[in-house]
C-alpha cells in the first residue's frame, strides 16, 4: 500500500469541458456555413478557408516558438477557429497571399503582441478583416455571386451584394420597393442565395450552428438576441417612419454580416462581456451602431466596425456592471 | 504665398501661442512646491524602486531621507554606503556604517535528502501550498519549492534549481532588498552578513522538531544535540525550539562547527577545500 | 417542480455508489488518536493524562473559552500519551492517544435502542446537555452545537431548517441516517425545535433521495411542525445560505447569519446525535462515515468511533485499490486531500473518497478564456476570475472592496473553469488574507 498520493485543494474534481471542446464546438458550429458556402461558390471556399485556417495556425506556432520562446498551444484550437471566421469574411474568390497576410494580421498583431489567448481586446479575426479591407479594398469588396459548388477557385463572377444595390440605389435616389425587385427575396436571403463573403451568406446555416452552441452550453442567447432584437427595432423604427429610404428590418437582419456577427463573432469569449447584462448592452450597441453605419455611413456593411468599436468598451462594461451579489440588499422572499 | 496657407500658418502659431499660454498658467497655478533636495537625492539612488529600504519607490525613500535628522536606521541595500555616503553629502548629515548583507535560504530538504512522501498538484504558490499543508516530505517546515521567492526578486538574483527543487541565489545580483524573505511563507530565507569572496557559514535548516522526528524527515536536518554551541569559540552560536542559530555578525568563519555537526546541517560556502593546499580558486559547495 | 436556490450552482455527477449500502458498525480499533481541535474554535484541554484508565464516553477534554467543544473518549481503555500528532493537514496538533481495551461505557449513558419520543428537559436543560455531550455540526463545519441552538438577545428565530440535502458527490452518510434512524432524527429535530423556541422545521432533501424524502415525510406526519421539501440536485444546495433561499426564499445578508432572517439551520446528522445526547445521555464519540470510490471493492457507510485511524476504514472497505492516486476527507468538491492515511477520524469527517489514479491529478492549465462561466456557477454572485486574479496579484484591498470575504468556498468556480485555473486555491488565499487585514484594521 505505498501509494504516493497527490495533494491539492479543494475542489478535487473537474468538470470535463475544456477550451479545446470549447474551441472544437463552436468549428462544427460553422460546418453548415462552410457547407452553405461551398455550395454557393464552389471550390474557392474550401481553397481560401483551408488556407487561412493553416497560415493562422502556423503564424501562431512560429510566433510561439521561435519569436515568444515559449510552449506551443495551438492544440487548443483558438487559432483554428480564428482562421475560420477570418474565411468567412472574405469573398471566396479572393487572392492566396491576402488572406495570408490577413491570418498574420489576425494572430500576430491582433493576438500575440497582447499577450496570446485571452489577452486580446479586439477580436483578431475582425481586426484581419479591416485590415485587408483598407489595405486591399477591391479585392475585399468584389464578391461572387452565388453560381453553383462546382465553380472553380478563378471562375467566380463577381457582382453586388443586397446591401450594395441598397445603399447604391438609396445615394442615388431610387426607391426602395423599386430596389426590393433587384435583390433576392427574403426566402432567398435566408437560405443564402446571395453575393457576399464566404460565411455571411446563408442566415439558414448561421442560426442553426447558432442553435448548436446554445444546447451545449457553447455560447448564451444574450448577444445574438441582443443585436439581432435592437437592430430590427432600429432599422423597424426607420422602416416604418420613411419606408421608401429604409429597408425593412428582416433584410437587414439576413444580409450582410448580421447573422454571422451577431452570431459567431460578437460571442467570442475574450473580446465580449462576461455578465449576461453586460453582454445585453453590449450587444444593444452593436446592433445601433451597425445600423447607424448602415444607414448614414460611408460603408453598406457595419457589423465588422461595430463590433470592434463595442470591443474597445468591454473593459468598462466588466468593471461597472456586477452580477447581483448573494445577500447585497434585504430581499426576503 | 496664397491667402490659404497665410491664414492657416496664422491660425496655427495662434493656436500653439494660446495653448503655451494656457500651459504655463495651469503649471504655475498647480504647482506643487517641494523641497528642491529631495529631487537631488532622487537622482542619487538607484531608482529600482524595490522597497528594500522599507519604503514604497525611491522617491519615497528621498522624501524620509531629507525630513529625518540622522541616518541612523535608514539604508538603501541596493546602492549600498556608496549610496548613502552622496545622499549624506547632499543633505550635510554624517553617514551611518551599514553591513552589505545577502540573503541566504536556509533549507537544504533535496529529494535526496528529504524523501518525498506526497505530490502537491495545487497552484504553484508557496502561499497556497503552506496553507493547504506541511508540504511534499515529512518536514512540514521546510521549503515547499514553489518559487514565491523567485517570482519576487525583481534583480534576477534568483532561480528555482530543477534537481534539488529549491531556489539559487545568485551572489553578484542580489543586493539584500528583503522582498524574498517577506515572500517566504515559513520565513526560510534569512539575511544575513556579507563576507568577503560571498564565503557563508549557516545552519541550513528551519526544522523546530525534536531531533528523532527532524532527522526521521531529512537526514541533514538540525537535530537540535548543541555540538556546535559548544565548540565555537566565539560564542556566536545559540540553540532554541531544537534549532541552532548562528550570529552572522559574531561569527568568524573558523568553520569549527561545520566539523562538529554531525548531520551536516551546517553548510560552508565557497572556502577552499580543506584536505588539499590552499587552492588558488575557492571550491564552492553546491547544495 | 423542485425549489431550488435562483442562482449559478453545477450539476457534477452524483456517483452515490454508496446509497443503497445499510450503515456497517466498525470493529473497534486497538488505538485511537483523539485530536483536541475537531472543531470551531479553541481547542479543547485535556482533563486526563499519560496512563489514566478511561470508559467509553467519559469526558477526557473540556471545551475551553466561549466558542470550544467537549470531547469524550471513543473507547474504554488507558490514555498512552498526550502529545502533537499529524492530523489530516500534515501539520501536528495536540491529541489524545488511548489504548483500547474492550467497550466499557459510563453508566450515565443509556444504551438501549428503544425509542424515546418523550422530551422532559426544559430549553436550557437540552442546551446544557448538547454543550456536556460535546456535540457539534456534523455537516462538515463542526460549529459547536449548544451555542447555535441558543438564539442571542436581540435576535428572533421562528424557523428551524434541517439540512438532509448533501449534495456533495459520492457522499451517503446523511441519507443512510435519514433512512435507517428516522424516528430519532424527527425527535432530534423536535428537541432542537424546542431548545429554539420554534414551532416549524423544515427538513430539505435532495431530490435524488425519494426513499428519504419519502420515509421522513411518512413519519413526519407522527411530529408536529415538521415538513420535508424536495429539492432540486444542483450544487451546493446544501449550503446553508442557498438552503435558506430554496426553502423560505429569504436571503441572509452579506457577511450576516441566518439568525439575521430568523432561521437556524442543523444538519440532519447533527438532530441525530442532539437525540442520542439528550433522549440517551450519550455523548459525541461515534459517527457514520461513507468510504467509497469507483475502484473500491467494498464501499459502504461505516458507523466508526471518533479517533480511528482512516487506514481501518479503507482496511474495512476492502483496502486500498491499487490504483489509488488521491484519498478524500470529505466530499469530492470541498473535501482535503489526506498526504497519508494514517489520520485520525474526527466529528467532522463525513466521507473518505478513494480516486483512482487518472482521476487524482488536475489537468494541465491553460489561460484564461475570459468565458465568465466561473461567475454563472457562483451561487453567491461572485466573479470568480476577478477575486483569482487579485489574489494572485497580492491586490488585496480590491478583493476585499469586491467582496471576497462572500465566498463560501465550494469549488463551483473551479470545477466549471474549461481552462483548468486554479481559482479556488487563490481565492482562498485572499479570503485568509482579507480576513487578517480586516481583522488588524479593527484591532488597531
Amino acid at each position: 500500500m505505498n501509494n504516493i498520493l497527490n495533494v491539492s485543494p479543494s475542489p478535487h474534481q473537474q468538470s470535463s469541458e475544456t477550451t479545446r471542446k470549447l474551441m472544437f464546438g463552436v468549428v462544427i458550429a460553422l460546418l453548415p456555413a462552410l457547407a452553405a458556402a461551398v455550395y454557393y461558390f464552389g471550390t474557392g471556399a474550401i481553397i481560401v478557408t483551408l488556407t487561412s485556417v493553416m497560415a493562422c495556425v502556423a503564424t501562431e506556432y512560429l510566433v510561439q516558438k521561435y519569436v515568444l520562446k515559449t510552449k506551443t498551444s495551438i492544440s487548443d484550437g483558438s487559432a483554428v477557429v480564428t482562421g475560420l471566421l477570418l474565411a468567412f469574411n472574405v469573398p471566396s474568390n479572393l487572392p492566396l497571399f491576402i488572406i495570408v497576410i490577413g491570418a498574420v494580421i489576425s494572430i500576430g498583431v491582433a493576438k500575440m503582441t497582447f499577450g496570446g489567448l485571452g489577452n486580446n481586446p479586439f477580436n483578431p479575426a475582425l481586426v484581419g478583416r479591416v485590415f485587408l479591407l483598407i489595405s486591399f479594398p477591391v479585392q475585399m469588396t468584389s464578391w461572387p455571386v452565388p453560381s453553383g459548388f462546382k465553380t472553380g477557385y478563378t471562375d467566380a463572377v463577381t457582382g453586388a451584394t443586397p446591401l450594395g444595390i441598397i445603399s447604391e440605389g438609396v445615394k442615388n435616389g431610387e426607391s426602395i420597393t423599386a430596389l426590393m425587385d433587384k435583390v433576392p427575396s427574403h426566402m432567398q436571403l435566408f437560405y443564402g442565395y446571395m453575393g457576399g463573403s464566404m460565411g455571411e451568406i446563408a442566415a439558414a446555416a448561421l442560426i442553426l450552428g447558432g442553435i448548436y452552441m446554445i444546447w451545449k452550453k457553447i455560447i448564451t442567447w444574450h448577444i445574438p438576441v441582443a443585436v439581432l432584437a435592437s437592430a430590427a427595432l432600429f432599422t423597424g423604427i426607420l422602416w416604418m417612419a420613411d419606408p421608401t429610404k429604409y429597408a425593412d428590418p428582416l433584410f437587414h437582419l439576413l444580409t450582410g454580416g448580421m447573422m454571422l456577427g451577431a452570431i459567431f463573432m460578437a460571442t467570442d469569449y475574450v473580446t465580449s462581456p462576461m455578465t449576461p447584462k453586460g453582454m445585453i448592452i453590449y450587444g444593444t450597441g452593436i446592433g445601433v451602431i451597425t445600423v447607424l453605419i448602415r444607414t448614414w455611413g460611408a460603408y453598406p456593411e457595419g457589423v465588422s466596425f461595430a463590433i470592434l468599436v463595442m470591443n474597445a468598451f468591454v473593459p468598462l462594461l466588466n468593471i461597472y456592471i456586477k452580477p447581483r451579489r448573494f445577500g447585497k440588499e434585504v430581499r426576503n422572499g | 504665398m496664397s491667402s490659404t496657407v497665410l491664414f492657416t500658418i496664422i491660425m496655427l502659431s495662434l493656436l500653439g501661442l494660446l495653448a503655451a499660454v494656457i500651459l504655463y498658467v495651469v503649471a504655475q497655478k498647480f504647482k506643487v512646491v517641494e523641497d528642491p533636495r529631495i529631487d537631488l537625492v532622487n537622482e542619487v539612488l538607484p531608482g529600482a524602486n524595490c522597497g528594500g529600504c522599507g519604503f514604497t519607490g525611491c522617491r519615497a525613500f528621498s522624501e524620509v531621507l531629507v525630513r529625518s535628522d540622522s541616518f541612523e536606521g535608514l539604508n538603501c541595500p541596493v546602492g549600498g554606503s556608496e549610496t548613502m555616503g552622496k545622499a549624506a553629502v547632499i543633505l550635510d548629515r554624517q553617514p551611518v556604517a551599514v553591513e552589505p548583507k545577502i540573503a541566504v535560504l536556509r533549507c537544504n530538504g533535496t529529494p535526496e535528502h528529504s524523501q518525498r512522501t506526497s505530490n502537491y498538484d495545487g497552484a504553484m504558490n508557496c502561499r497556497v501550498a503552506h496553507a493547504l499543508y506541511g508540504g511534499t516530505t515529512a518536514c512540514h517546515y521546510g521549503c515547499l519549492g514553489c518559487g514565491d521567492c523567485v517570482t519576487s526578486c525583481k534583480f534576477d538574483a534568483m532561480y528555482m534549481a530543477p534537481v534539488t527543487q529549491l531556489p539559487v541565489i545568485i551572489d553578484d545580483k542580489c543586493v539584500a532588498c528583503g522582498a524574498c524573505v517577506k515572500a517566504c511563507p515559513r520565513n526560510i530565507i534569512e539575511l544575513r552578513k556579507r563576507n568577503r569572496k560571498d564565503r557563508k557559514i549557516y545552519i541550513s535548516c528551519v526544522n523546530k522538531d525534536k531531533g528523532g522526528p527532524a532527522r526521521k524527515a531529512c537526514s541533514v536536518a538540525c537535530i537540535g544535540c548543541g555540538k556546535c554551541v559548544k565548540v565555537c569559540p566565539y560564542d556566536a552560536i545559540t540553540m532554541a525550539d531544537n534549532l541552532a542559530f548562528i550570529d552572522s555578525f559574531k561569527c568568524k568563519l573558523c568553520r569549527k562547527c561545520v566539523i562538529e555537526c554531525p548531520t551536516g546541517a551546517i553548510l560552508e560556502i565557497n572556502f577552499p577545500v580543506k584536505e588539499e593546499k590552499p587552492a588558488e580558486h575557492a571550491v564552492t559547495e553546491v547544495n | 417542480m423542485f425549489k431550488t436556490f435562483p442562482k449559478g450552482g453545477i450539476h457534477p455527477p452524483e456517483n452515490k455508489i454508496t446509497a443503497d449500502k445499510s450503515v456497517i458498525v466498525l470493529p473497534l480499533p486497538s488505538t485511537v488518536t483523539v485530536p483536541l481541535n475537531q472543531h470551531i474554535g479553541a481547542p479543547a484541554t485535556p482533563v486526563v493524562e499519560k496512563g489514566s484508565a478511561v470508559k467509553t464516553g467519559q469526558l477526557i477534554a473540556q471545551a475551553k473559552g466561549f466558542v470550544s467543544a467537549n470531547i469524550h473518549s471513543p473507547v474504554s481503555g488507558k490514555v498512552s500519551k498526550i502529545e502533537p500528532v499529524a492530523d489530516s493537514t500534515g501539520y501536528k496538533q495536540m491529541s489524545i492517544i488511548i489504548d483500547a481495551e474492550g467497550d466499557e461505557w459510563v453508566e450515565t449513558t443509556d444504551r438501549s435502542a428503544t425509542l424515546v419520543k418523550e422530551i422532559t428537559m426544559t430549553r436550557e436543560q437540552i442546551v446544557e446537555r448538547c454543550r456536556d455531550c460535546g456535540l457539534v455540526g456534523l455537516g462538515g463545519a463542526t460549529f459547536p452545537t449548544h451555542i447555535k441552538m441558543t438564539v442571542p438577545s436581540g435576535k428572533k428565530c421562528d424557523m428551524l431548517i434541517i439540512n438532509g440535502v448533501e449534495c456533495e458527490p459520492y457522499l451517503t452518510s446523511d441519507h443512510r441516517l435519514m433512512i435507517e434512524k428516522g424516528p430519532e432524527v424527527l425527535t432530534g429535530v423536535t428537541i432542537i425545535m424546542k431548545a429554539l423556541g420554534v414551532t416549524q422545521a423544515v427538513i430539505g432533501i435532495e431530490a435524488n433521495k425519494p426513499d428519504a424524502i419519502s420515509t421522513l415525510a411518512g413519519l413526519s406526519k407522527e411530529f408536529a411542525g415538521i415538513s420535508v421539501v424536495a429539492l432540486k440536485v444542483k450544487y451546493p444546495q446544501g449550503g446553508e445560505k442557498q438552503l435558506i433561499k430554496a426553502c423560505t426564499g429569504r436571503e441572509v445578508p452579506s457577511g450576516g447569519l441566518p439568525l439575521d432572517v430568523g432561521v437556524v439551520v442543523q444538519n440532519v446528522g447533527t438532530a441525530f446525535a442532539v437525540y442520542e445526547a439528550v433522549q440517551k445521555n450519550k455523548p459525541l464519540i461515534e459517527r457514520v462515515v461513507t468510504v467509497t470510490g469507483k475502484s473500491v471493492s467494498r464501499p459502504g457507510n461505516f458507523l466508526v468511533r471518533i479517533g480511528t485511524p482512516v487506514t481501518k476504514l479503507i482496511e474495512a472497505a476492502g483496502g486500498m485499490p491499487d490504483d489509488t492516486g488521491k484519498v478524500v476527507n470529505g466530499g469530492p468538491m470541498m473535501g482535503k486531500a489526506l498526504a497519508m492515511t494514517d489520520v485520525p477520524v474526527t466529528k467532522g469527517t463525513s466521507g473518505i473518497i478513494l480516486f483512482p489514479e487518472p482521476e487524482s491529478r488536475r489537468e494541465e492549465m491553460m489561460p484564461c478564456i475570459r468565458c465568465g462561466k466561473c461567475s454563472s456557477a457562483c451561487a453567491m454572485g461572485l466573479e470568480p476570475w476577478l477575486l483569482s486574479v487579485l489574489s494572485e496579484k497580492a491586490m488585496f484591498e480590491k478583493a476585499e472592496a469586491d467582496k471576497i470575504t462572500d465566498c463560501m468556498e465550494c469549488g463551483a468556480c473551479a470545477y466549471t473553469c474549461p481552462a483548468k485555473r486554479p481559482l479556488l486555491d487563490y481565492i482562498r488565499l485572499g479570503k485568509t488574507t482579507v480576513i487578517k487585514m480586516v481583522r488588524e484594521r479593527i484591532t488597531k
